[in-house]
């Protein structure tokens, strides 16, 4: 008996998550930003399936979850790189502290 | 020691180091290189989960397709490359120390959690128990979720099409 503990994945997924949000709201360029949303999600999608491996009635569900959410997540991913490029060509700014029209 | 062990440890802190990487790294293009590598040890990791379908579709698409998607981004826009000005140091302070309360939290929650006896069917014929499970219970979220496609594909067409375009 001596496998991974489930803590274990779900510290990992802690950790990414952390790393994830701190790159989120301390980057500059909007890219980044959006790349660490993505690394947030993967977080949450490894607590998914891992919680289908161990959780309290394993089963299927939480991987067919996971694939759900990452297919909702390549659309975000898609539809945010657009208004970025949208956005870039109004302002000629990939900075996320220069893109403040709604401020004044 | 066994193998399980071994894997997890190194597929663990490749995919940390990978996210560490990103923060610390000047280029961007570096930045989001380091961030492929964790997906790639991400992927790994679901293996040693026994979800070999979303290790396979993790692989396509965070590595692949939303990784190239991102490079596409960096490329139609302008950077001077580096990083120049000097990150916002109290901004940061703050932000980790409310990151670290956060943390701190969590960590506390998860060792409460209780855990149930793992199945050990969960990766026999992977792909084919996902099949039966979305063809015969999520039925109608897989096709609402290709109407989301459908509208994503459309909104970002719109959104990134140049303007004047349409005045023909």
């Amino acid at each position: 008996m001596s496998s991974v503990p489930a803590q274990g994945y779900l510290i990992l997924a802690l950790i990414l998550f952390c790393i994830g949000l701190f790159g989120a709201l301390t980057k500059r360029n909007t890219i980044i930003v959006l790349i660490s949303i993505e690394l947030m999600l993967n977080a949450v999608n490894l607590n998914l399936v891992a919680f289908s491996k161990y959780g309290i009635n394993p089963n299927m569900t939480g991987q067919v979850f996971s694939l759900f959410s990452i297919t909702i997540a390549a659309a975000e991913a898609a539809v945010g790189i657009a208004i970025l490029l949208s956005l870039y060509r109004n302002r000629r700014t990939v900075h996320i502290d220069e893109m403040d029209t709604l401020k004044h | 020691m066994n193998g399980e062990i071994i894997a997890f440890a190194l597929l663990s802190a490749a995919s940390v180091l990978g996210a560490l990487a990103m923060l610390y790294v000047s280029k961007v293009v570096h930045m989001l290189l380091s961030l492929v590598l964790t997906f790639f040890s991400l992927a790994g990791i679901y293996v040693l989960l026994s979800a070999e379908f979303v290790a396979v579709v993790q692989v396509l698409i965070y590595s692949g397709a939303v990784s190239i998607m991102m490079i596409f981004g960096i490329m139609l826009t302008k950077h001077k490359d580096q990083e120049n000005r000097p990150p916002n140091i109290k901004r940061s302070l703050i932000t980790g120390a409310g990151i670290i309360v956060f943390f701190a939290a969590v960590y506390g929650a998860i060792r409460k959690v209780p855990f149930g006896e793992q199945t050990p069917n969960l990766h026999e014929a992977n792909t084919e128990q996902i099949g039966i499970k979305i063809f015969s219970y999520y039925v109608i979220p897989f096709e609402v979720v290709s109407v989301v496609l459908l509208a994503a594909l459309v909104g970002a067409i719109l959104l990134a099409r140049k303007e004047g375009d349409d005045q023909s």
